[in-house]
């Protein structure tokens, strides 16, 4: 969610695009609502986009999803203006594009984004390390500083030893890779990803995914990336904003939109999706209601009475050390009731991580009576899961499927 | 019924009018011819000088040298032996046959009306590629040129400038350039637009474009062009014979006033000789630059 106090990075307000010979002359119809279809019939104007509006903040992963044709690659390209839009603004940190002269475009595309295109456009005359340095070399920066750039970037996706082969002597996915090469090299604080992992086979492909993840991490990039694949939008995603025909029919984070789908189009792209290697613990878990914190065994047979459950988390100062039980509580409190709470008093529960995947915590959920504890990264008790709301979110797609 | 003779014969134009308009058309132009016909001329006199100075290098040069300079060029071109060869033999049999100073000369015309045919014609082409609105007039004139018969543009040219080298390179070069304007526009054109687009959204100017990527990725189409362009020279070479050039195109002439079949068809041969190795380097050249080039159309 943008948060109001922070300016977004790049910021789009009511974006058209309309391609064809006039387009202002169907901006008209556009506006009243007629349909993409209809417009091309009746004029030969193909709509592009439609009354787009998108904040797009520092340091996210913003995803674009939508079918063949909604319009993914005609917005990217309006970032860095490869696409002038029929009508609407696009600001980047507070510039709006539209008013920049040839020569400050040229340079706000050689140092603000660099992109990744869907059928790669590498230059077929250019070696591959030729190709991969390119950014710089538009930019002037000197022949060995930027071969030795362009050397580690090709490292780092796999393709050490292709410096000099052109790009037909590679495969597909080689190709796509050194267009990630390429984009990464001028290191560009946005970057802009049309398709980028599509050509690379599943395994190349998420060793890339979570090297774009360290990386978003590790540098701070903002990256805008496309994709038709849901799976890779719910991995790499902070937000996921969804185009159909031109439109934007709905954004948000990966959740809202699994668990939320705005409708029948959303729903029908988020139906097969895996939603327990989707969704993380965090998503699911719910705040933990038991939580006891006294000192003495009394104090807590006291806590835990007012409690509905028969059973609690018990934290201390160091964050949570285990689960208590009412009927032990009630035991040991018959002996001595100003003993502190020991070891032995608590039972010994697998807590989970709140970044875990469902998946991953499937058989423990399962195996213990009581609802997991979530605990984030510091050891402190965050929520609890339970088997009924594992049950239910992992249960919904099913329930969908079948009604189908 | 005097008034529907129109019904069968074309209302023409009267003879008497038709004729005021070549004389007023023809006094005219010969008027500018004489009052600007110096002028033009020493503008072209720095070409002049360059024709006959690289003429006399040609035939100044002993023929062993000239056939050793052209195998090294042609081997670094095609780096073919079996080609730099066919080329040793064919100069070696032209000469034996008494056309070594005929062929100097035409080697050094058609070399002179390429290199301006390429000068000339690659700038054209980037323009028309550039804007549609040159495409649109520049196209029509270049079918003028191809279509017009050399010996109509040979008129005016020769009125103007007289007999001799320079209205030949001039002739030759109307004729010869269009392919590679033409080629030059087309391969620009079909520049694949996403390889283009790269180029665009990493920051490069019109200038970059156009030297790192456009020129580049149209050099097959281009070397087409040349390659044509030089064909379409040569071809050229006799009827510009006919206006005081010297070289192998003259004895052509002769022969077809004097019905000398044989001395026709040696010269002939010489030419087509000529054609043939400029045409196979050219190529071997463009096919061993573009290698790496082939099947890449994106996958
Ligand atoms: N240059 C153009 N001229 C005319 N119409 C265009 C042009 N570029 C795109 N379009 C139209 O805009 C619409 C969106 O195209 P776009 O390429 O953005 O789709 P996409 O979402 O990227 O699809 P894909 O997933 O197949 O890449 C399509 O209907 C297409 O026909
Ligand atoms: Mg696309």
């Amino acid at each position: 969610m943008p948060k109001p106090e922070q300016q977004p990075l790049i910021q789009i307000d009511g974006l058209y695009k309309v391609f064809g010979e006039r387009p202002e002359t169907v901006m008209g119809a556009v506006k009243a609502g007629q349909s993409k279809d209809q417009i091309l019939a009746d004029t030969g104007h193909t709509v592009g986009l439609k009354d787009i509006n998108l904040n797009i903040n520092k340091g996210e992963i913003f995803v674009i999803m939508g079918l063949s044709g909604s319009g993914k690659s005609t917005l990217i390209r309006h970032f860095n203006r490869l696409i002038d839009p029929t009508e609407g603004q696009i600001i980047v940190e507070g510039t709006d594009v539209m008013k920049f002269s040839a020569r400050e475009l040229e340079q706000f595309r050689r140092h603000k984004m660099s992109m990744v295109f869907q059928r790669f456009g590498l230059m077929p005359h250019r070696t591959v390390v030729d190709n991969v340095s390119y950014g710089l070399a538009v930019q002037g920066v000197d022949k060995k500083e930027r071969l030795d750039k362009a050397r580690e970037w090709l490292e780092t996706v796999g393709l050490a030893g292709y410096e000099d082969q052109y790009p037909s002597q590679l495969s597909g996915g080689q190709q796509q890779r050194v267009g990630l090469a390429r984009a990464l090299c001028t290191d560009a604080e946005i970057l802009l990803m049309d398709e980028a992992f599509s050509a690379l086979d599943p395994l190349i492909r998420s060793e890339m995914q979570d090297q774009l993840i360290e990386l978003q991490q590790s540098l701070h990039k903002t990256i805008i990336f496309i994709t038709h694949d849901l799976d890779e939008a719910l991995r790499l995603g902070d937000r996921i904003a969804i185009l159909k025909d031109g439109e934007l029919v709905q954004q948000g984070e990966p959740v809202d939109i699994l668990l939320n789908p705005a409708d029948a189009y959303v729903e029908a792209f988020v139906k097969d999706v895996n939603r327990a290697r989707a969704l993380t613990v965090e998503t699911v878990m719910k705040p933990p209601v038991c939580r006891i914190t006294a000192d003495t065994i009394g104090e807590a047979l006291t806590q835990m009475k007012r409690l509905p459950g028969n059973y609690g988390y018990y934290v201390t100062d160091e964050g949570y050390q285990g689960v208590i039980c009412q009927r032990t509580l009630e035991s040991e409190a018959k002996l001595d009731g100003d003993s502190p709470i020991s070891e032995a008093t608590l039972q010994e529960v697998p807590a989970i991580a709140s970044d875990a995947l469902l998946e991953s915590v499937i058989p423990e959920t399962l195996e213990t009576d009581f609802p997991l504890p979530v605990l984030d990264a510091d050891g402190d008790l965050q929520g609890e899961l339970s088997r009924a709301s594992l049950a239910e979110v992992l249960g919904e797609s099913h329930t969908k499927d079948n009604a189908a | 019924m005097a008034d529907s003779s129109w019904l069968t014969q074309f209302p023409q134009m009267e003879r008497a009018d038709l004729l005021a308009i070549r004389k007023s058309l023809d006094a005219a132009y010969r008027e500018f011819s004489r009052s600007y016909g110096d002028l033009i001329e020493s503008f072209f006199d720095p070409l002049l000088t360059f024709l006959i100075w690289f003429e006399k290098l040609l035939l100044n040069t002993p023929w062993w040298l000239v056939i050793m300079a052209v195998t090294v060029l042609v081997y670094v071109a095609s780096r073919s032996w079996k080609l730099s060869l066919a080329v040793i033999l064919s100069l070696l049999t032209i000469g034996y046959f008494g056309m070594w100073d005929n062929t100097m000369r035409t080697l050094s015309i058609i070399t002179v009306c390429t290199l301006l045919a390429i000068a000339l014609g690659i700038p054209i082409g980037i323009l028309m590629a550039r804007s549609d609105r040159a495409q649109a007039i520049v196209t029509p004139m270049l079918d003028i040129m191809q279509t017009m018969p050399a010996f109509v543009y040979l008129i005016p040219v020769v009125m103007l400038l007289g007999i001799g080298k320079i209205p030949g390179v001039i002739a030759v070069v109307i004729y010869a350039i269009p392919p590679v304007i033409r080629l030059t526009n087309l391969g620009i054109r079909l520049v694949d637009k996403e390889v283009l687009e790269a180029a665009t959204a990493y920051g490069a100017s019109p200038m970059q474009r156009l030297f790192g990527v456009q020129l580049p990725l149209a050099s097959p189409t281009i070397m087409a062009g040349i390659n044509q362009t030089i064909m379409m020279a040569l071809a050229m070479v006799v009827i510009a014979s006919m206006i005081g050039v010297k070289g192998l195109g003259q004895p052509v002439l002769k022969s077809i006033t004097n019905q000398y079949f044989t001395l026709g068809l040696f010269n002939g041969l010489a030419i087509v000789a000529l054609a043939i190795i400029f045409d196979r380097v050219s190529q071997a050249y463009a096919k061993r630059n573009q290698q790496h080039m082939q099947g890449i159309d994106n996958a």
